[in-house]
């Protein structure tokens, strides 16, 4: 795939931006023992409300979804910085914030504990975050600006002259 | 160019591929950075304010004494006997297949039904039932043979004996133990009987209806050693002995000011319950109602809704101002006030009642240099809480607990400069089953700390105090050893002179003090 130069800028610095987002969030839960899914989980809403809380009642239920957010979200932001595994990091990162989106989903009539930051209708912040990580999936950059720039490739890269 | 540089990569890796390689490393850097040092803050900040206190928490609950089947009897069975009938183990079957239904269209009643089954046996048989109302004595004695919590066409056991007097029950050599869950102006008569009769008790809240009967209560209960427990379930409130660790460890500094309040707008919080369609003189034993009472024609608004009328009751002080003085009396040892000064008034429900539906108390504690307020109207649930307010902190109190800092504190004054602490925001919080006091630290958790009930509502995994309460009794019935539970007399003797204190001030219009010698109310 062929960028200009402005087109690669702008598809790293989304890359780059959601990755930083995800690390963060991912670090900062990895390093406070106490965090924990559970208060996110019992403010769930929408029409998948019961299957969220479900978690909050088995311990083992809401230890795994504890470590798979912390470290999922820690693991999809170093693969979005870096540059390496990035289509199957930001498909798992859209799978996330899918979740995420439909444990809170932005209907108008429901109403959350956390405050939110805006006014939202059906599109939020979690949502637009997502559709960007298809544009990180389908337009990929880090062959350009990446670790995957010094993997050796195995698989055939199109290029505006053809496959090779 | 641009491809060359988008596409060269096969072969040998330039120093451009290089660079554009691990230029995003540093990124990784800076975000490392960053976590390190909120983690670093966040440290300081815990350590700084947990360095020095340390808060108690009770580690469960302590194990049910062995011994042989305590065999109860239950004076008083309407709303709240049933209820504490549910907190030993029994339920109506009819009840039973209440939850069932009403868990059809509402989880929270299948969750309610789990918990009642989940909840520990106490090794204890209802043997005998005393109600002057035939409804709630067939009721009471269904409930009491559901020995397997089933539902109807369930496996019942032997339903208890009916007794139509609570003396012939107290004579009884098939019971060990009382639960008296009767109006206000029967509680003394009945624990005073029991007693005498050797029998233990478990008595609903207030202790007493008149200041006189107090007396002679605390004496008997004393002479015969029976075990006492009055019943202010609040006493197995975790939160309360969290309160009282921290306060011990002068975490809010000097206290001034307490502030207690009841809050209620719905006719079964304003004591306007429903009475029975088939409630009638010949199903009920009136002339035993009125007991020591002054005599009324029969009247089912006074049977049903009792606790509207002096007569039977101790009003708002007696019923509500009581759970609020035992869980401060429990927290800060109290005792009786030097002075209390009331006032109120009839203004919502002009139902023909006599005891007011608002109602202001202050108390006055000047050896301990600190005033309590109670405030109570029965007639908006705007939620006012429980508040004790130090001169560093303020501790805001109910199942769950926050304290907060003051702007103005002596003891934090150099936290708040460095920023480790910020006014008025939470700095500790405890919510149960959190199993742990923490100190508080992110954002996110000083938002859910003001929340607490988020997790002890919508999580549901909460023992029942009552449940507690009377186990605690159990206990140290079994134990045999002259140990008395955790509201015993003594206590049982400061919160209802609290309560009377309060109550003749409303009534005479003016300030009563207690003189501390020769233990009266003046």
């Amino acid at each position: 795939m062929y960028y200009t130069k402005v087109q690669a800028f702008a598809l790293v610095i989304l890359r780059i931006s959601i990755g930083w987002h995800f690390l963060y969030e991912g670090g900062a839960k990895v390093l406070n023992p106490h965090w924990t899914s559970k208060a996110y989980l019992l403010d769930s809403g929408g029409f998948l409300k019961g299957f969220f809380e479900q978690f909050t009642a088995n311990h083992t239920l809401l230890t795994i979804s504890d470590y798979m957010n912390a470290w999922g979200l820690t693991l999809i932001g170093l693969s979005l910085i870096t540059g390496i595994f990035t289509r199957y990091s930001s498909i798992a990162a859209m799978v996330l914030l899918l979740l995420y989106y439909l444990s809170h989903p932005a209907f108008p009539g429901i109403e959350y504990l956390f405050p939110s930051d805006g006014s939202y209708f059906i599109i939020n912040k979690t949502l637009v975050e997502l559709f960007a990580l298809l544009v990180v999936c389908v337009f990929p950059t880090s062959h350009i600006f990446g670790l995957r720039r010094l993997i050796k490739r195995t698989e055939p890269i199109e290029t505006k002259y053809g496959t090779r | 160019m641009e491809q060359d540089k988008q596409e060269e990569n096969s072969g040998k890796f330039s120093r451009r591929d290089i660079l554009a390689g691990l230029a995003a490393l540093p990124i990784v850097g800076v975000i490392g950075y960053g976590l390190l040092k909120n983690k670093s803050d966040a440290n300081k900040r815990n350590s700084s304010l947990l360095s020095d206190i340390r808060p108690e928490l009770q580690s469960g609950i302590p194990p049910l004494i062995e011994g042989k089947i305590l065999r109860i009897g239950i004076i008083g069975c309407g709303g709240r006997g049933g209820y504490l009938m549910k907190a030993l183990g029994f339920v109506n079957p009819e009840r039973i297949d209440e939850y069932i239904r009403n868990g059809k269209t509402d989880k929270y009643w299948v969750q309610y039904l789990e918990e009642f089954r989940a909840q520990e046996s106490l090794n204890v048989k209802v043997t005998a039932i005393c109600d002057i109302f035939d409804k709630n004595a067939l009721q009471a004695m269904a409930a009491g043979a559901n020995v397997h919590r089933n539902g109807k066409g369930g496996m019942m056991d032997e339903a208890p004996q009916r007794y139509n007097t609570y003396k012939e029950l107290l004579a009884s050599p098939d019971v060990d133990a009382v639960i008296i869950a009767t109006p206000d102006h029967w509680h003394v008569p009945v624990a005073l009987e029991a007693a005498r009769n050797g029998k233990h008790v478990y008595c609903e809240k207030p202790l007493s209806w008149s200041v006189s009967e107090t007396y002679d209560i605390r004496k008997t209960v004393k002479e015969t050693g029976i075990v006492f427990q009055l019943g202010h379930q609040g006493r197995q409130t975790e939160s309360y002995n969290v309160a009282r660790s921290l306060i011990l460890q002068n975490v809010i500094g000097k206290i001034s000011l307490i502030e207690v309040c009841t809050n209620r707008n719905d006719p079964n919080g304003a004591w306007v319950y429903e009475i029975p369609p088939e409630a009638n003189e010949k199903n009920i034993d009136w002339k035993q109602f009125i007991g020591q009472a002054p005599w009324h024609d029969f009247s089912l608004e006074r049977f049903f809704r009792w606790r509207c009328w002096w007569d039977y009751s101790t009003g708002l002080s007696g019923d509500l101002f009581t759970h609020e003085f035992d869980a401060l009396n429990q927290i800060l040892d109290l005792g009786i006030p030097h002075s209390a000064m009331a006032s109120g008034g009839i203004y919502f429900f002009k139902d023909g009642r006599t005891v007011p539906d608002v109602l202001n108390m202050a108390l006055e504690y000047p050896d301990r240099d600190f005033t309590m307020l109670y405030s109570a109207t029965l007639a908006s649930e705007k939620n006012r809480g429980k508040v004790i307010m130090g001169h560093d902190a303020y501790l805001e109190l109910s199942d769950t607990l926050i304290v907060n800092v003051d702007p103005q504190s002596t003891r934090y004054k150099e936290k708040l400069k460095q920023g480790l602490v910020e006014p008025f925001k939470p700095i500790y919080s405890y919510v149960p089953g959190q199993g742990a006091v923490d100190a508080i630290t992110s954002p996110t958790e000083k938002y859910f700390a003001g929340r607490g009930l988020l997790y002890t509502y919508r999580d549901g995994k909460t023992v029942d105090t009552t449940h507690l309460h009377l186990r605690e009794w159990i206990n140290c019935i079994r134990a045999g050893n002259g140990a008395q539970p955790s509201c015993n007399i003594d206590q049982a003797f400061q919160e209802a002179m609290a309560a009377h204190m309060g109550t003749i001030s409303y009534k005479e219009g003016r300030r009563t003090y207690w003189d501390k010698e020769k233990e009266v109310i003046v």
